[in-house]
């Protein structure tokens, strides 16, 4: 890279927030520049300050924010600004693109219209013209007919497709900077690899330089050149990619880096989880904000924040904010030397027996489709499930991954409804659901119990936590000192203080609260238990926590588990088993290593592929498959092979002959590589891909 | 629609029921002085179809058979109800069609400036004021705005707006000098219900102009190069504007029982004084038509609100 002058510079940049428990410093000091046409990451958890020091340079924040620092782009200062001069830059020379395209689209004018004002703000051109641009610019971002689809409402996009529409706004007036504010991080991983691939090739189109903003240090690794890390609205270190992740220098970074399981490790690899939770930002104590979780802190870190200085040993522009990052340096501390072993996990299978806990076998739900308000008219069927098998036996974790609609949510309520399926059969500790009276289901039901995604919402605020856990005892009328003893077990047993019983929930912070969810799930010492999306809503730091915690808690009480995540990674991590869901059917399963080693299945392969990794340089030379378009509906699935619509080996590799039989034959589940593994896929042409 | 014909119909007819049994219009004729002899009294009644002695059965099939065939049957005072209605229709709904679009329009000016200023001194302002309006009674209002038309004109020495009535007489009609002068005489009884549409309107629709002013997408179109005032009016006030359809229908009900009092106070010779006056005079064939004419009224306000909210809302157009 030339070394001409940075395109944007941020300088000590401060915004706090006016609230009613004090200001809110949700940035503190933070300095960064982007050269032209690089990308810059700034990464950190939730309340990291790292979107709202975009919204600040892009001068969008609420008015209530106080701004102070400096942002200069193309050498002129932006802060203080007026609205005019700011609306003359935005969406011109900076554009941005934010997380959740479906609110941030207006809901009621069409995407064409939407991304026709934004040529129109900045070019005197006519309604027309601005509109034949849309098409091309729809056109551009890979959106299948674009003319007709500029006439479409945001609603009737799918994610995928609206958040092309936002990259298509985005470039409208070919911007020199483009800031993504988390682009990928309400999409399935698929869709994930098409929009990263596509705001790459924006940024060839037009030449800009792009601020990345994401949580996800595996999106990050292949996508910036530099980066930033932020914690407490501070930057803590801060340099290129591959010294941050290969040589980081300060606890925080160090511990993220290892609290990510990855896809590419292998099951079971113990992740070194970090304590606590981020603070709040509201009379932050003096010091490094990272104090109170910190394995390395020494008294000075209590009093004194660091300044983020540069690294000797690294790369020229490594700084990181830490007392201790010399020593660090020096003795080139890793993960395991500065976080406490977690207990050893290594997998135990003699544990799993042939018994099994739950048997599903040729489950279908399927579910009419309606249109009108006042007279229904079936006009289809949602054929949400549609012949599945699966088995989970003692002890063994068995994950059922996919993206959104491929039914892995329907298949789990079917279970836990412990219904008679309206076809196939569920069969819980060898009994059959479909048989079953009441007072049957209600005894079986003790057996398995379910941990949802968002904690919050599965717990109700207004009841103390003893409450919370007696619930599930008192319907199944456990006495009452045994529920008060077991409550204190059951806070033990999740990593909480047994004191803790008349707190509320709002006292706790994410991870608690997942932990007390998981509590009540084990209060009547179930069997199985379904866990949905169990991490998907916290922090990365605070994930391996809980699934360490997990992991701890099979272990100790020989627990099942049916694992559902559309994070390939924990997946992995946490399975034995896994089969991978497409359009209501499973496409493949076995044993976690030999399908993720080798993925027979060109659906599995693509999510394989699509799974991003926190190194960079894996992350470089890998070899990406990106999928074509979205799921088709469930309502009309392809004929033949569900997935053909989308397979890359049917577009790339088949001949036509071959490619006949996708299309009229349906392919069954079936035995793949050695005899006697229970490695199976569903296609014609299944391969041992092997990984990377 | 027909749908709709059929609601109005059910409403008509309930409404001539509750009319039925709870008017006496024998009453009528006792304080009358010599007492006409009941022969008399029931041979006048069964002119009117207003005999209590034929089943209300039989009297409401008459009048039904009347109204199918476009005759609303007669007064107390024997004139033709169709005709009466004739005269008045256009009165009221002069002021309500005035009242009602005026008051929603600036209810959701109002509302959507108290949003943008919230917690401003502006904002403060109009809540206050749209409080105010809605606790005081109609009565009270139009009362108030009669006598502050009349200072106002004492003010400026000049008799700019009037309080009684809807035209000065002998006027050559629809003239300029004409024209002028009714609009003089609707200022005041329109602007009670516009204020009374403002408050109600604003309240809604500084609500609904908030829940949208902090989403992502007003931020996206500040994001593409509009100004944030351009932003607020072509993203956030376009969107808030949806719900505001589903109100029309409930204001203009609420509208309708505010014009009864601003006729009554004003002097305005429409439907609401009429309403009033058949209910004291016992007349059960105007009161029911009366009935029909605010079922059509409102079912009409709802068939609009529907309109428009399918208008605003394309989630709601293509499903
Ligand atoms: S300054 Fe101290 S507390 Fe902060 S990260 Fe470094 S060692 Fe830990
Ligand atoms: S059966 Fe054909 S279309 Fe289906 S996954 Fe295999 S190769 Fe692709």
């Amino acid at each position: 890279m030339t070394q001409s002058r940075p395109l944007l510079e941020v300088k000590s940049l401060s915004v706090t927030f006016p609230s009613e428990a004090g200001p809110v410093e949700a940035v503190r000091g933070l300095s960064y520049h982007v050269m032209p046409g690089e990308v810059m990451g700034i990464a950190g958890e939730s309340g990291s300050g790292k979107s709202v020091s975009s919204l600040a340079v892009m001068g969008l924040l609420p008015r209530r924010a106080r701004i102070a620092g400096s942002v200069r782009f193309e050498g002129e200062e932006l802060l203080g600004r007026g609205d005019k001069d700011l609306s003359a830059i935005r969406g011109g020379k900076i554009a941005m693109i934010f997380q959740d395209p479906l609110s941030a689209l207006t809901p009621v004018y069409t995407v064409g219209d939407q991304i026709a004002e934004a040529v129109q703000v900045h070019q005197t051109v006519s309604k027309q013209a601005a509109m034949d641009r849309a098409v091309e610019l729809l056109n551009l971002a890979g959106i299948p007919n674009p003319r007709e689809r500029a006439r479409a409402f945001p609603h009737e996009f799918s994610g995928g497709m609206r958040q092309r529409a936002m990259i298509a706004m985005a470039i409208a007036n070919n911007p020199k900077l483009i800031i993504a504010d988390e682009p990928t991080t309400a999409l399935d991983v698929t869709i994930q690899a098409q929009i990263l691939d596509l705001l790459l090739k924006a940024k060839e189109a037009t030449g800009a330089a792009i601020v990345m903003i994401t949580h996800d240090l595996g999106v990050m690794a292949g996508f910036a050149d530099r980066l930033t890390i932020m914690y407490a609205g501070k930057p803590l270190e801060a340099g290129a990619v591959d010294d941050l992740y290969y040589r980081p220098r300060m606890p925080y970074t160090i511990g993220l880096l290892g609290s990510i399981p990855r896809i590419d490790a292998a099951p079971g690899t113990p992740l070194t989880p970090i304590e606590g939770s981020p603070p709040s930002l509201t009379n932050l104590p003096p010091g490094c904000p990272f104090t109170p979780r910190c394995p390395m802190r020494v008294d000075l870190c209590r009093k004194v924040e660091p300044d983020l200085v540069r690294m000797n040993g690294s790369g020229e522009e490594h700084f990181a904010a830490c007392h201790r990052s010399a020593e660090i340096e020096q003795k080139n501390l890793t993960g395991l030397d500065i976080f406490p072993a977690p207990a050893d996990r290594t997998r135990d299978f003699s544990r799993v027996s042939d018994v099994p806990v739950l048997r599903i076998t040729g489950l279908k739900k399927h579910y009419p489709m309606v249109r009108g308000a006042i007279l229904h008219r079936r006009i289809g069927t949602i054929q949400a499930v549609d012949g599945i098998d699966l088995e989970i036996r003692e002890g063994e974790t068995l994950g059922l991954v996919g993206e959104s609609g491929c039914g892995k949510t329907t298949t789990i309520m079917e279970i836990l409804s412990l219904a008679r399926p309206s076809s196939g059969a569920i069969e819980v500790l060898d009994r059959k659901t479909a048989g079953m009276t009441a007072q049957d289901r209600f005894q079986i039901r003790r057996e398995i119990s379910v941990v949802f995604q968002d904690p919050m919402a599965s717990i109700d605020p207004r009841m103390p936590i003893s409450d919370i856990l007696a619930e599930p005892m008192l319907t199944h009328g456990v006495p009452a000192d045994e529920r008060a003893r077991r409550i204190g077990e059951l806070l033990k047993m999740v990593g909480l203080r047994p004191e803790h019983t008349s707190r509320y929930p709002q006292e706790f912070s994410g991870g608690q609260r997942q932990r007390i969810c998981i509590a009540r799930a084990l209060a009547l010492k179930p069997k199985l238990l379904v866990l949905d999306e169990p991490v998907s809503a916290l922090d990365v730091s605070i994930r391996a926590g809980v699934l360490n915690l997990l992991e701890e808690l099979k272990a100790e009480l020989g627990l099942s588990y049916l694992f559902v995540a559309h994070d390939l990674s924990v997946v992995r991590h946490i399975s034995d088993r896994v089969a991978v869901m497409y359009l209501g059917r499973i496409v493949e399963t076995g044993e976690v290593n030999c399908v993720f080693n080798h993925p027979a299945h060109p659906y599995t392969q693509a999510l394989l592929s699509a799974a991003p990794l926190p190194d960079p340089r894996k992350e470089r030379a890998r070899r990406r498959i990106i999928l074509k378009g979205d799921l088709p509906s469930p309502a009309n699935p392809p004929s033949g092979c569900r997935f053909r619509t989308r397979c890359q080996k049917f577009a790339d590799e088949l001949n036509d002959q071959q490619r006949q039989k996708c299309i009229d034959v349906d392919p069954v589940l079936c035995e793949h590589g050695n005899a006697g593994s229970d490695h199976r896929a569903a296609c014609h042409y299944a391969e041992g891909g092997k990984l990377n | 629609m027909v749908y709709l014909a059929f609601l109005v119909l059910i409403a008509t007819s309930a409404t001539y029921f509750l009319a039925a049994a709870a008017l006496n219009p024998r009453s009528n004729f006792a304080g009358r002085n010599p007492p006409p002899p009941p022969a008399v009294i029931d041979a006048q009644l069964t002119s009117l179809n207003l005999n209590d002695k034929t089943p209300i059965l039989v009297r409401f099939g008459r009048w039904a058979d009347g109204v199918l065939h476009g005759n609303l049957g007669l007064t107390i005072d024997h004139d033709s109800v169709n005709a009466e209605m004739g005269r008045r229709v256009g009165v009221s709904l002069r002021l309500l069609l005035i009242g009602s679009l005026l008051g929603s329009l600036c209810g959701i000016a109002a509302g959507a400036w108290s949003a943008v200023k919230q917690y401003q001194l502006s904002d403060h302002a109009m809540t206050l004021l749209s409080f105010a309006i809605l606790s005081v009674p109609t009565v009270v209002l139009a009362v108030f705005l009669a006598n502050a038309g009349a200072s106002f004109n004492d003010a400026i020495g000049h008799r700019l707006v009037y309080n009684t009535g809807e035209y000065t007489p002998g006027l050559e009609a629809w003239s300029g000098a004409d024209v002028v002068n009714r609009l003089q005489h609707l200022v005041l009884p329109s602007l009670v219900l516009i204020l009374q549409g403002l408050a109600f309107y604003s309240r809604y629709q500084r609500n609904s102009m908030l829940d949208v002013l902090g989403s992502d997408f007003v931020r996206t179109a500040q994001a593409k190069g509009l100004r944030r005032s351009q932003a607020l009016i072509r993203h956030a006030l376009r969107t808030a504007l949806i719900p505001m359809g589903t109100f029309f229908a409930y204001e203009f009900a609420l509208i309708f029982i505010g014009s009864i009092f601003v006729e009554k106070i004003f002097s305005w010779h429409g439907m609401g004084e009429w309403f009033v006056q058949s209910i004291q005079k016992n007349d059960v064939n105007a009161t029911a038509a009366i009935g029909m004419f605010v079922a059509v009224l409102v079912l009409f306000a709802g068939f609009l609100s529907d309109v428009v909210t399918v208008t605003l809302d394309p989630r709601i157009r293509r499903a």
